[in-house]
């Protein structure tokens, strides 16, 4: 079994963060894992994107052409690899920031106003996480207390707040649509 | 016994700090520049030197001295970083110094691009400076590798009194993988008696020089030096072989398109056709015996590699145009898919009945 996960949005929205939690979670369970964050010219706004690989046999390249799960955070995102998903695959979606809908019926969509509900929390940063939550309850990569854990337990003890922060985030993720 | 996910170029640089390594120069390029900000971190903490030269000139330079004088060393850049570093490698040859220096390859020619590329091989393989040398060339294809192939760098560029140069790419480079630091080998560092680090009057003093104005001395010099690298290549050989002792197409190709090729040659597999794969690790010295001897059982041969086919070369040596070699690569930065290399081999196959 191999997950080829796309996630892609602007510079700031933790999306380089969101790929290594899936990534440190899958080495952990000891799967082979692969991230890999586009490099360029970058700059401050700009786009941002990683391919996260997780497989119970070997990875031959980190690249991934046509993922098999979209996490779109702006709409330059979406409009630039949602067409790349593989038939059967599933496209996650913050529909805050994106107000379009694939013209696909062969994937599955997910869409989830993930700036909005982390706006509510009072923790405009944690947009990623909120999305970490809904992905673990859409996908079966990981078990959910599972993830919550690597997550909440990559924060300092110190940072307890922090922790339940994160926590609520991911819960209201998770929670989602229920 | 725990994995950490790491990027290649900190792999290489915690590698180094390691294995002992207590001196880096560089200057930053992209895709490479996290070595530089992990041993600017890393350095101070275990009493060692991280500095950004002025040039790539400038820091190859300090490379030489800090080699002369006998301690573990080493730089890092990317392709157009690596030229401008040649004359100094060259220099470092010609003394007999060892030394470790890391090419994260991106495409050229010129400026090129920032994408991973394999371009630079005849550069490393052939003449990464002027004058009758050779490097010792490693080429890791994981990011575990990446910091085994460091690790083991250090070891052979003291035992030989040579410069190794890691050959690595820009995928390998900014991916991470899981690493497992606790189960490297190292090389405990020799004694280098002939180290320039200062006599006190206590023994004759030592003489580091790539200059010899008599041609016999100069001659008596290169040939001393063809020797060691003869040495080398019966000794030092490294490849992995996966499945080429049945194989009637064996598939030549190196790091991250070693894995790529590995892919492809499991799904020739399952349609029936009797792939393999010869992935060198040390592409200088290059396995040919080992490709020569596969000759007798190979039908063909397949070079795949990120550049307009550089290695394929040296594969048609090795073969001694015994088999047909083909060539299959991408260039400027984009890498094939396995399905691209099963194409080739299919069709390869297809010729063959």
């Amino acid at each position: 079994m191999t997950n080829k996960i796309i996630l892609a949005g602007f510079g700031g929205q933790g999306i380089l963060f969101l790929g290594k939690k899936l990534a440190t979670a899958g080495m952990d369970k000891d799967m082979n894992v692969t991230w890999l964050p586009s490099y360029g010219p970058e700059q401050r706004g700009g786009t941002c994107n990683c391919s996260v690989i997780l497989s119970d046999t070997d990875i031959s390249s980190p690249i991934i052409g046509s993922p098999d799960t979209l996490v779109a955070f702006n709409i330059q995102s979406y409009e630039k690899f949602m067409p790349r998903i593989v038939t059967g695959g599933k496209l996650f979606a913050d529909s805050t920031l994106i107000d379009k809908h694939p013209e696909r019926n062969d994937i599955d969509s997910y869409f989830i106003p993930a700036t909005a509900i982390a706006n509510d929390l009072g923790t405009p940063k944690l947009v990623n996480v909120v999305m970490l939550g809904y992905l673990i309850k859409n996908t079966d990569f990981f078990d959910r207390d599972y993830i919550r854990g690597v997550l909440t337990d990559s924060l300092p003890a110190s940072k307890a707040a922090l922790r339940e922060a994160n926590g609520r985030a991911f819960d209201a993720g998770y929670g989602y649509g229920e | 016994m725990s994995k950490v996910l790491i990027k290649g170029n900190e792999a290489v640089a915690e590698a180094a700090i390691r294995s002992g390594c207590r001196y880096y120069f560089g200057y930053p390029i992209t895709p490479q520049t996290e070595i530089a900000e992990y041993m600017a971190k890393k350095m101070p903490t275990v009493g060692g030197l991280c500095l950004q030269a002025e040039s790539e000139v400038a820091a190859i330079n300090m490379v030489y001295g800090a080699a002369a004088s006998g301690v573990r060393v080493m730089t890092s850049s990317s392709s157009p970083g690596i030229s401008l570093k040649s004359e100094g490698v060259s220099y470092i040859v010609g003394c007999d110094l060892p030394c470790v220096i890391l090419n994260v390859q991106r495409g050229g020619p010129g400026l090129g691009g920032i994408q991973p590329s394999q371009s630079d091989y005849y550069q490393a393989t052939k003449a990464l400076g002027h004058g009758d040398m050779q490097l010792f060339v490693l080429a890791p294809s994981s990011v575990q590798e990446m910091a085994q192939l460091t690790a083991d760098a250090f070891g052979i560029a003291d035992k030989y009194r040579m410069p190794v140069l890691i050959l690595a790419d820009g995928a390998l480079g900014q991916m991470m993988e899981p690493v497992d630091f606790d189960a490297l080998k190292f090389t405990p560092e020799p004694k280098k008696p002939w180290a320039t680090n200062g006599h006190g009057g206590k023994r004759k003093k030592n003489i580091i020089t790539s200059l010899f104005l008599k041609p016999e001395e100069l001659e008596a010099n290169v040939l001393e030096r063809a020797e060691k690298y003869k040495i080398v290549t019966e000794n030092e050989i490294r490849y992995e072989n996966y499945m080429c002792d049945d194989a009637d197409i064996v598939i030549v190709s190196f790091g991250i398109t070693a894995r790529i090729s590995k892919a492809a040659v499991n799904e020739a597999r399952a349609r029936g056709i009797k792939a393999g794969l010869l992935r060198p690790i040390t592409l200088s010295p290059f396995p040919a015996p080992v490709l020569r001897k596969l000759a007798d059982t190979a039908s063909a041969f397949l070079s795949v590699e990120l550049n307009m086919g550089q290695m394929v070369n040296d594969v048609k040596l090795a073969v001694e145009c015994r088999k047909p070699v083909s060539f299959f690569g991408r260039t400027g930065g984009s890498l094939p898919s396995s399905d691209d290399v099963l194409e080739q081999i299919i069709k390869i196959s297809g010729g063959l009945k």
